[in-house]
């Protein structure tokens, strides 16, 4: 039997990035604001203090913070024809839960993306034609502009305290910063972090290869900082702790180091834990949505929560999932390429060049999760489609993010992953490996999509998401490219041996090893209806109080990681709200 | 012989004769300090200003209560004290206190129904407040505040603390004039002098106690005034003279400190803590300057607003310049370093850095930090074993935390720890041994078997 709770003017599904964004936002506007988190409340001190939190077999190896598969978990297949199984076992992608969500456990490593990322499909056909684009390629523009959402990556920038070195402040290049970066409207808000030994022997050969390596920017805080919501950060030291741990510093950026505190203060805002949204409750013409209902963990029963504004702000899957299950947005059909919601689904294409020194010793338990200094120079803005014979670009970094014991030792291929063999090379290799990695593009196809399984079901009866991806040709050329590029920095130092690990040609998607949670699209962005999940405000298309905020936004992935972009959206959205939205609710395109 | 008798037994009979007047006389109320009018009404909103600057709330309400309800465990030299409900009950409550009933308990720490309070009840410092303060506060809880029912604890103390008609000896030796509050005639140190000797109570925990436990002073023409005191066994610091810290900070250093509980030496710790959480951090800008301009007045202000402002420095420069003493050995880190310096690396580097220095308003200073070189290092050990935390403030709103290590170090390695500490780079106070570490480690356990 559900219960019914009193109504809010606003519920927000998920606390993580941008369900702290929307809360503080519209809470500043007086209104009565709810966040519903399916996961427990998380504090830096007890949850993440020290030295329990860098346990690197509880949270590294076993998850402690991601999201349990028995309780929540996708389906996947590769093809059309295949029968989509249930991801049982993290493995490709790590999804998180509880206060903070993936903002407590990510690396820190925060981009803007490039201006024509944001409008592909004209960049493409415009400078190269639209024949270039392959057939299957369901590549689209954004609908919003890099210049529209500038000073919104800015105020992310500075909610956040990032580390960097500006390269292009309105127009004027600025040595030792990305020359090819979009223009910026001002420097970074702290100082790029110190370098470690491996960044500064990668930049040093690609500069004299002509290259211009920058730092990575960082939402590891190089100094003390004080954010406008009077939050603040401590700075780095460097432990090698970020990436699927909380900080246990108040160094990593994250919506309890930034957001939280200040928002619990305010007292129009709440928020429930425990309380995973199982659906979006429509009105009866379906116009617009009710509320949502959710399933209270610790009463043990469902709650339809009334609200006037509903704001999507969980991850970018369950955004997806979300809107599957409470029919916003009609399904998207691979087929007839008909329907919007799950559409686009994508990914990212990563690559990287491992190199041993018998004679160099990086102290590896040195890292930062954004640390490194990266280039820009094989970027999405910097190649010739035509001429290389594909779509996209990354960046290329080198830079210790991961000083975990465990996991982050690198073996000469060959090694076996246990015996003596195996500790003879950790004696002979810990220390003297390093690695210059590849992160970039992936594209959209009319077969990558996400629907609702036909066989699978969650604990509380509901359809799982269904994920049908697989990699393709435009992608693994584009990878192979930053191959052929990073191999010679690689051997002009010298290494007494590398390796490489790119996809190659008929690489298949397989979800076991870790690769990266930068899970994007499904509940696209766009200027048409027909095409796009929500408009150019992330709001739903037919129901103009409901927003879906995150990377499910994305019409197909950048070559940077996404968290810059979404809390730039974030921000794009709130405002949009706030201002025009409030004042007078209806669809805003 | 028999005249002896009779001088003994006519002695024996004047103290008692005196004895029943103390118990017995009703008390002579202090008067009102100015003739306001009956119907004088207090500015709006002045009422809950005034008891921001007095901090009712730290102590009338109880740890997750309802405010002013009272019930809070007040831990004193004579044993635990309970305060109580202030809110306008009429039969728990303060409800059926007329003005001049409130007064006498602000000023004379009488009870309406004629019993001596305990000090705990700062009445010795509230004796200066002004009669508007006091009408703002009376109107306060008797028209903003609602009733709550709530009887609370008695405060059961042991003999012979148990008998306030004690107390009445007790205030007069120890308590100062009515209404005496230091002036210069400059406004802004005058307002100060009124906040902080009178409704702030600030002496109540920094000025030591004299031989009668009296405040060894109320204003500041009191050599002892504000020298520092005790507060449930922690050092409360020197607020002036030549070994106050807080000799060494800027104008601005003192006010974020007030209105954030942190600034770029130390966050607030202890009873400190509730103090900015209920009290400080609610004063006007104009009135924290005005505490701030009378505290500097009262120590020496050369030091601080002088300093050129530093940028915070970034964690590679602070790294390389490490040199000498203290952090060369951190920075060395030789694997045979004695076991303080060791502990320090493996516990506390992380945040507080090699060179003591912590981070701006995030991590405090441990070098020259008061609560590490107190005379009683109770405060330190207290916060390694259990942690810290500081208050969330409208301009600071993040109430961060030190996590305990009571769970990872033993009582040893803590007063290895604490000794060290208190001897690194520039400071220089006493070791602390085993002992003094497993006395606090058996307050917090006992004091946790009661919650």
């Amino acid at each position: 039997m559900a219960r019914t709770e009193a109504k809010k003017d606003v519920v927000i599904v998920g606390l993580g990035w941008t369900g702290a964004i929307m809360g503080i936002e519209l809470a500043q506007e007086g209104l009565e604001v709810l966040a519903l988190e399916r996961g427990p409340d998380r504090y830096t001190v007890p949850d993440f203090r020290y030295p329990d939190v860098i346990d690197e077999l509880k949270y590294g190896v076993r998850m402690g913070f991601m999201q349990k598969p028995r309780n929540s978990t996708v389906t996947i297949r590769r093809t059309l024809q295949e029968t989509a199984l249930p991801y049982r076992k993290l493995g490709s992608f790590l999804p998180g839960d509880g206060v903070g969500g993936a903002g407590i456990h990510w690396n820190g490593q925060n981009w803007r993306a490039m201006e024509n990322e944001f409008t592909l499909r004209s960049y493409v056909e415009d400078n190269f034609g639209a024949e270039i684009i392959p057939e299957d390629m369901t590549i689209q523009d954004w609908g919003v502009t890099y210049a529209e959402l500038e000073p919104y990556f800015d105020r992310f920038e500075y909610v956040l305290g990032i580390s960097g070195q500006a390269g292009n402040v309105n127009g004027q290049i600025i040595e030792g910063g990305n020359p090819f970066e979009a223009p910026r409207s001002r420097d970074f808000p702290l100082p790029p972090l110190p370098n470690t030994y491996d960044s500064v022997l990668f930049a040093d050969a690609a500069r004299a290869m002509g290259y211009h390596p920058f730092p990575r920017p960082a939402a590891n805080a190089s100094a003390a900082y004080t954010n406008e919501y009077g939050m603040q950060l401590g700075p780095c030291n460097f432990c090698g702790f970020c990436e699927r741990y909380g900080c246990l510093n108040y160094s990593k950026a994250s919506p309890q180091t930034c957001i939280l505190d200040a928002l619990r203060r305010m007292p129009n805002f709440s928020y429930r834990t425990n309380s995973e949204v199982l659906r979006v409750d429509l009105a009866e013409d379906g116009q617009t949505a009710t509320g949502v209902t959710y399933w209270d963990e610790d009463a043990q029963e469902e709650v339809f929560q009334p609200a006037d504004i509903v704001l999507l702000c969980a991850y970018q899957l369950h955004n997806v999932h979300l809107m599957l299950l409470s029919g916003i947005g009609e399904p998207y059909n691979p087929v007839t390429g008909e329907g919007v919601t799950g559409k686009n689904y994508a990914y990212q294409m990563n690559g990287g060049t491992t190199l041993f020194f018998k004679d160099k010793t990086f102290n590896p338990f040195i890292g930062s999760g954004a640390n490194g200094l990266s280039m820009d120079d094989f970027a999405i803005n910097q190649i010739d489609f035509a001429a290389e014979g594909f779509i996209g670009g990354s960046y290329i970094t080198a830079g210790v993010a991961n000083g975990q014991p465990i996991r982050g030792i690198g073996l000469p291929k060959g090694t076996p992953s246990w015996g003596e063999e195996w500790k003879t090379a950790i004696g002979e290799w810990y220390g003297h490996s390093m690695s210059i990695g590849s992160h970039g593009s992936n594209m959209a196809y009319r077969d990558c999509y996400l629907d609702l399984d036909p066989t699978y079901t969650d604990r509380h009866g509901r359809p799982l998401m269904r994920m049908t991806f697989n990699w393709k040709p435009n992608d693994i050329r584009m990878t192979q490219f930053m191959r052929s590029k990073i191999e010679p920095i690689a051997e002009s130092m010298n290494p007494d041996t590398w390796q490489s690990s790119y996809k190659a040609e008929g690489a298949q998607y397989d979800v076991r090893p870790y690769q990266t949670t930068h899970n994007v699209g499904g509940a696209i962005m766009g200027d048409d209806p027909n095409t796009s999940a929500v408009n150019r405000y992330l709001q739903a298309w037919g129901q103009h109080n409901v927003f879906s905020i995150g990377a499910s936004a994305f019409p197909q992935n950048i070559q940077y990681n996404p968290t810059g972009v979404v809390g730039a959206l974030a921000y794009w959205v709130a405002d949009a709200i706030r201002k025009d939205y409030l004042p007078n609710p209806r669809p805003l395109v | 012989m028999i005249t002896f008798l009779r001088i003994l037994t006519g002695l024996v009979l004047l103290g008692l004769i005196v004895l029943a007047a103390i118990i017995f006389m009703p008390v002579r109320s202090t008067p009102a300090l100015a003739a306001l009018p009956d119907d004088y009404t207090p500015p709006e909103g002045s009422g809950e200003y005034v008891m921001r600057l007095a901090d009712c709330s730290a102590c009338h309400t109880a740890e997750g209560g309802v405010p002013f309800a009272g019930g809070r465990k007040i831990e004193s030299p004579l044993g635990t004290i309970y305060s109580t409900n202030i809110t306008p009950d009429e039969e728990t409550g303060i409800g059926s206190y007329s003005l001049d009933e409130f007064r006498a308990a602000l000023y004379d720490g009488v009870r309406q129904d004629g019993a001596h309070l305990y000090p705990a009840m700062p009445y010795a410092n509230y004796r200066k407040l002004s009669e508007e303060d006091v009408r703002a506060l009376y109107a306060f809880f008797m028209e903003e505040v609602e009733p709550v029912s709530n009887a609370g604890p008695e405060t059961a103390l042991p003999f012979p603390f148990n008998q306030r008609w004690g107390i009445r000896t007790w205030k007069w030796a120890a308590l100062g004039k009515a209404g005496e509050v230091s002036t210069t005639g400059d406004a802004l140190y005058d307002r100060g002098a009124y906040l902080v000797e009178a409704p702030g109570h600030c002496s109540a925990c920094h000025t030591p106690r004299n031989l009668v436990m009296g405040e060894a002073g109320y204003t500041a023409m009191d050599g002892d005034f504000l020298m520092g005191g005790e507060i449930d066994g922690w050092t409360a610091p020197a607020l002036r003279g030549p070994d106050s810290a807080i000799r060494n900070w800027s104008a601005e250093d003192l006010k974020l400190y007030f209105a954030s509980g942190r600034n770029n030496h130390a966050g607030v710790n202890g009873e400190m803590q509730l103090v900015v959480r209920d009290s400080l951090q609610f004063y006007s800008d104009e009135d924290l300057d005005a505490v701030v301009a009378y505290l500097r007045a009262l120590g020496d202000p050369t030091d601080g607003d002088n300093a050129p402002p530093v940028d915070p420095p970034r964690t590679i420069d602070r790294l390389d310049t490490a040199a000498g003493g203290t952090e060369a050995v951190l920075t060395a880190a030789e694997p045979g370093m004695a076991l303080g310096p060791r502990l320090y690396l493996d516990n506390c580097n992380a945040c507080h850095f090699v060179d003591g220095r912590g981070a701006d308003q995030v991590f405090p200073e441990l070098d020259g930090n008061p609560l590490v070189t107190a005379a009683s290092a109770t405060g330190l050990i207290d916060t390694i074993l259990n942690g810290a935390e500081v208050p969330s403030t409208t301009v600071r709103p993040y109430s961060l935390r030190m996590p305990g290590f009571d769970h990872r170090l033993s009582d040893e390695e803590v007063a290895e720890l604490a000794t060290f500490l208190r001897s690194a780079w520039s400071n220089s106070a006493p070791a602390v041994t085993i002992a003094d570490v497993t006395a606090r480690r058996e307050v917090a356990e006992e004091r946790a078997a009661a919650e």
